[in-house]
């Protein structure tokens, strides 16, 4: 009579659960432990039991972590706990997660050789993955190779993890199904098959100007030389400029590349998404945003004007430009810097969409067409806000659509990519992602008008 | 002129802000709760982790001071109608041209002794949010909710968040059942102890025991639970006490007229605070839901910036979430009343469900509720209004849904459901977008 029904509460603080989770992590760490040991130990001879097992072990042991976690609780909107967490709120462990990456990345760009990478042979983490190189291009690994096949494995682990912690939401589950799709197809099988072809290296959903270098001299040297094939991949690059983005940005609004196609894009809503609580949402940082990412699109747009110059009269200046150092200057500081150290490396600090937002010259063009002539809007359901602010929260791209909302207004933003979260976390079921030609202004007079 | 709001929740926020789009007078908000504006709607997800405080804030800081309203953080003790005069706590004076009072609800607590005992609370003040994180933190071993209400089961959800095992009294055979018909409300009854709530029903709060702390919770039927937290959360009553004391017409509420005006001419009451003279039939003078407070904000507004406006309640909706399951009710969705119908769909895992109710003899849609699924307000509302046909609404049903895009469709269920109940042959006319329930609404009018 005392204790009542305790057996019945709670079922998911389960003992056994937890050593399970136990067993989960102890699995991913050993797999790490491989990683590191092979790199540290330097082993001059590439170990294909050794590459499978750390990929098995620690794959494995993420997959079966996500399963336990979500199979405990019922589906439905997990953010328990996410702002009392150091990991997810800029702790301790938010900011040593933030310095590993940032630091990963410096090493990628601009010492390769501390992870292996040599000119003659590599050793350590780069050697590591040399078996799946040969395997798939019959040549030792890059430690661009090692870089692409880390990247396509995590959208692929925090893919299927985003699939099920919105097993409930069938838009995320399709969503992120098509990233996964095109990262592992066509960011990376196709590639490499490519090159093992004696084809140059192409990503085809990697439209200018997020690939600044497309109309760069060298670039289409390389595709002229080598014929039909060179020939396709520049008028499909051009294609994607001129016709699809403006075409398909009409329909359904810019998230069919940001957050259904794009590699970037891929990476922020499944590796990104434990952080995407991070993104300001002040109108001072929409003030940056803006400024920035304009910014960032003028030098892009300026560069290849001149690049192009270049290419025709021979002439590297104009004026007070010079197309070698704009060029330049972007490949470092915006193509890697920008997009890679920060972008990625700052996750766990701003937010999962840091380079999206304020830097990616890409989403500034679809956010031109998607503000200016696209049929995609998110519509608020009537009177139904009670502004608790879930939306505004958990927006990547820091828009703050209570602010919308609450007033009962249409949310049509240029940053916005239709991740779709905001509709999924709202506790009244106010927001819905469309693709109409009504605004709510014309909706307005149409039910006015029947009021009179 | 000068406006003086006092509270500044949804309702004085938004009068506020209303009257600086139609006027330049001096507006002056104060509370004594916090100094910007929140939304006590979030208190829960601070509590559960999914926002800090600054999240909730209904604006940004800096939006108050851009529209020149000035906020006062401090409580008013007294109004005085004869010199329309206001006193702060700190003695401080403050004499207005128009009043609005704003001041919400305060919690139902049947005996003051109870909360007088740690780790007896309510849940609607931010101090409130406090008080219960504080006591979480030195850990709580069995928590009671006595009260099964909307906040009765929010903070059984933020109890669960934590791994608090915790019961849940309430006085109907199933939660709500005063206000969910009985399907829906046994549905969501079941979802409450399928999260590991220990619900019991038929079972309300009788006394507490404890001495400084409290230590067990006695039941009406005489069970002793013991526990070293309860949730009191039986219900609000508007915060009259300053209209009272100034001598203004109060009942359950402080009395308000059409244009939201109290007894005396230069003061407003609006939100929770506000009880309607004449309700509209079948709606009750005082309803203490968040879009009320908003919509009475900018009739009052309206009415202090020389517009004469009416409060309509015009046609009833609302929405909340119990755990998983969202809810939706848009017009008349009466527990029983023999002169309506309904048709009625559920899903076989029992967690959403469609509920259009109907007038028996006219077949005229009353009514939406729903489960688990989401339904376009504007199209929900003109079919209620427009005492829209049964079979026109359910043939079109797929227009009013709201959920996301690639979400599971219903419509073809219910539409059975119909053909079954009126031997008919009825099929879906319609689609999803948007662009077409814009078009319908067009077409209804033209006719
Ligand atoms: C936990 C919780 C969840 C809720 N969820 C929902 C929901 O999902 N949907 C919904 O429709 N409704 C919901 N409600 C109800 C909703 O919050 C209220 O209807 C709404 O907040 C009322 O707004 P208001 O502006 O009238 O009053 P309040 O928000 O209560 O604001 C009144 C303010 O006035 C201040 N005040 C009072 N007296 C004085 C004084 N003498 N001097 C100075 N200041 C004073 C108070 O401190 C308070 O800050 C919820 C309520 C709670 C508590
Ligand atoms: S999450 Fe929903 S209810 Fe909350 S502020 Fe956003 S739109 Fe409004």
């Amino acid at each position: 009579m005392n204790e009542p029904t305790l057996a019945l509460v709670n079922p998911e603080y389960h003992g056994l659960s937890r050593i399970a989770d136990r067993a989960a992590w102890a699995l991913i760490i050993s797999g790490m432990g491989i990683v590191l040991i092979y790199w540290l130990g330097n082993y001059q001879t590439y170990s294909v039991l050794t590459f499978l097992l750390s990929m098995v072990l620690i794959t494995t042991g993420a997959l079966w972590l996500y399963l336990l976690r979500y199979r405990r609780i019922p589906a439905g909107i997990q953010n328990n706990g996410i702002w009392h967490d150091g990991f997810t709120s800029r702790g301790i462990a938010g900011w040593i997660l933030s310095l590993v990456l940032t630091g990963f990345y410096i090493i990628l760009y601009w010492f390769p050789h501390v992870i292996g990478y040599g000119e003659n042979g590599n050793s350590g983490l780069v050697k590591l993955f040399d078996p799946l190189s040969y395997f798939l291009k019959g040549s030792r690994a890059s430690q661009w190779f090692v870089y692409g096949v880390l990247y396509t494995w995590t959208i692929l682990l925090m893919g299927v993890r985003f699939i099920i912690k919105y097993r409930h939401v069938k838009y995320q589950q399709w969503r992120t199904l098509s990233v996964i799709f095109f990262q592992v197809i066509f960011a990376f099988l196709l590639p490499e098959e490519l090159t093992s072809l004696n084809l140059p290296f192409n990503d085809f959903k990697n439209i200018w100007p997020l690939n600044y270098y497309f109309f760069f001299s060298w670039h289409i040297d390389e595709m002229i030389l080598h014929g039909t094939f060179g020939y396709f991949v520049l008028f499909w690059g051009i294609i994607c400029v001129v016709v699809l983005t403006p075409v398909l940005t009409y329909f359904f609004g810019k998230r069919w590349y940001c957050s259904w196609v794009c590699g970037c894009g891929g990476l922020a809503e499944t590796a990104g998404d434990p952080f995407r609580h991070l993104s300001s949402s002040t109108l001072r940082s929409w003030k940056v945003e803006r400024w920035l990412i304009h910014f960032i699109l003028i030098w892009v747009v300026l560069m290849t004007v001149m690049v192009l110059f270049t290419g025709w009269t021979g002439r590297a200046e104009f004026l007070f430009l010079n197309s070698y150092k704009l060029s330049q200057w972007y490949g470092f500081l915006i193509g890697s810097a920008f997009s890679g150290v920060i972008g990625v490396g700052f996750y766990p600090l701003m937010g999962s969409r840091v380079w999206c937002r304020f830097g990616c010259p890409m989403a500034a063009i679809l956010g031109v067409w998607q503000r200016k002539a696209s049929r995609f809007r998110i519509t608020s359901n009537g009177g139904q806000c009670i502004s608790c602010g879930n939306c505004s929260t958990y927006c990547e791209m820091g828009i703050d659509v209570k602010s919308y909302a609450q007033k009962g207004q249409d949310i049509v933003r240029a940053s916005c990519v239709g991740c779709g979260i905001c509709s999924a976390v709202c506790p009244r079921g106010v927001l819905r992602l469309e693709n109409a030609s009504v605004d709510i202004h014309q909706r307005g007079e149409i039910i006015r008008h029947n009021k009179i | 002129m000068s406006v003086v709001i006092i509270g500044n929740g949804i309702a004085g926020s938004t009068a506020a802000r209303s009257i600086r789009r139609h006027s330049n007078a001096e507006i002056i908000m104060i509370s004594e709760e916090t100094e910007y504006p929140f939304s006590r709607t979030a208190l829960m997800y601070i509590f559960m982790g999914h926002m800090k405080w600054d999240h909730t804030l209904l604006f940004e800081k800096s939006f108050w001071k851009k529209n020149k309203i000035q906020l006062i953080h401090a409580k008013v003790n007294r109004i005085d109608t004869s010199t329309s005069c206001i006193t702060l706590s700190g003695g401080e004076n403050l004499s207005y041209d128009q009043l609005i009072i704003a001041t919400g609800s305060n919690p139902v607590i049947p005996e003051q002794h109870w909360i007088a005992l740690r780790g007896v609370q309510c849940l609607y003040h931010r101090a409130d949010l406090i008080q219960l994180e504080a006591r979480a933190q030195c850990g709580i071993r069995h928590a009671v909710i006595a009260g099964g209400g909307l906040i009765g089961i929010e903070l059984a959800e933020m109890l669960h968040s934590r791994g608090i095992p915790t019961t849940f009294l309430v006085r109907e055979n199933s939660y709500w059942g005063n206000v969910l018909p009985e399907e829906e409300s046994f549905m969501i009854s079941r979802h409450i102890r399928s999260m590991g709530i220990d619900l019991k029903t038929e079972e309300e709060i009788d006394r507490v025991e404890g001495l400084t702390d409290v230590q067990a919770v006695i039941t009406k039927k005489g069970e002793k639970i013991n526990c070293d937290f309860v949730g009191i959360t039986m219900g609000v009553h508007p915060q009259k006490k300053l209209a009272v004391e100034a001598g203004i017409e109060c009942n359950i509420g402080i009395l308000v007229d059409e244009y939201l005006r109290t007894s005396d001419e230069k003061i407003f009451a609006i939100g929770d605070c506000a009880e309607l003279r004449r309700p509209a039939q079948g709606r009750r003078a005082v309803e203490a839901v968040w879009f009320c407070g908003r919509t009475m904000g900018t009739i009052a507004a309206a009415n202090i910036c020389g517009q004469r406006k009416q409060y309509k309640q015009g046609i009833w909706f609302n929405a909340a979430k119990f755990f998983n399951i969202e809810y939706h009710v848009y017009g008349y969705v009466p527990v029983r009343d023999d002169t309506t119908e309904s048709l009625f769909w559920m899903d076989d895992a029992g967690i959403r469900s469609i509920r259009l109710v109907y007038d028996k003899q006219s077949c005229k849609i009353l009514g939406f509720n729903l489960m688990g699924i989401r339904y376009r307000h504007e199209l929900c509302e003109f079919w209620i209004e427009n005492q829209t046909n049964l079979r026109e609404v359910v043939t079109h049903l797929p227009l009013a849904n709201f959920d996301p895009e690639f979400s599971d469709s219903f419509e073809i269920e219910i539409l059975q459901k119909y053909n079954q109940q009126f031997n008919d042959q009825a099929f879906l006319l319609a689609d999803r977008r948007l662009d077409d329930v814009a078009k319908y609404i067009r077409q209804k009018q033209m006719q």
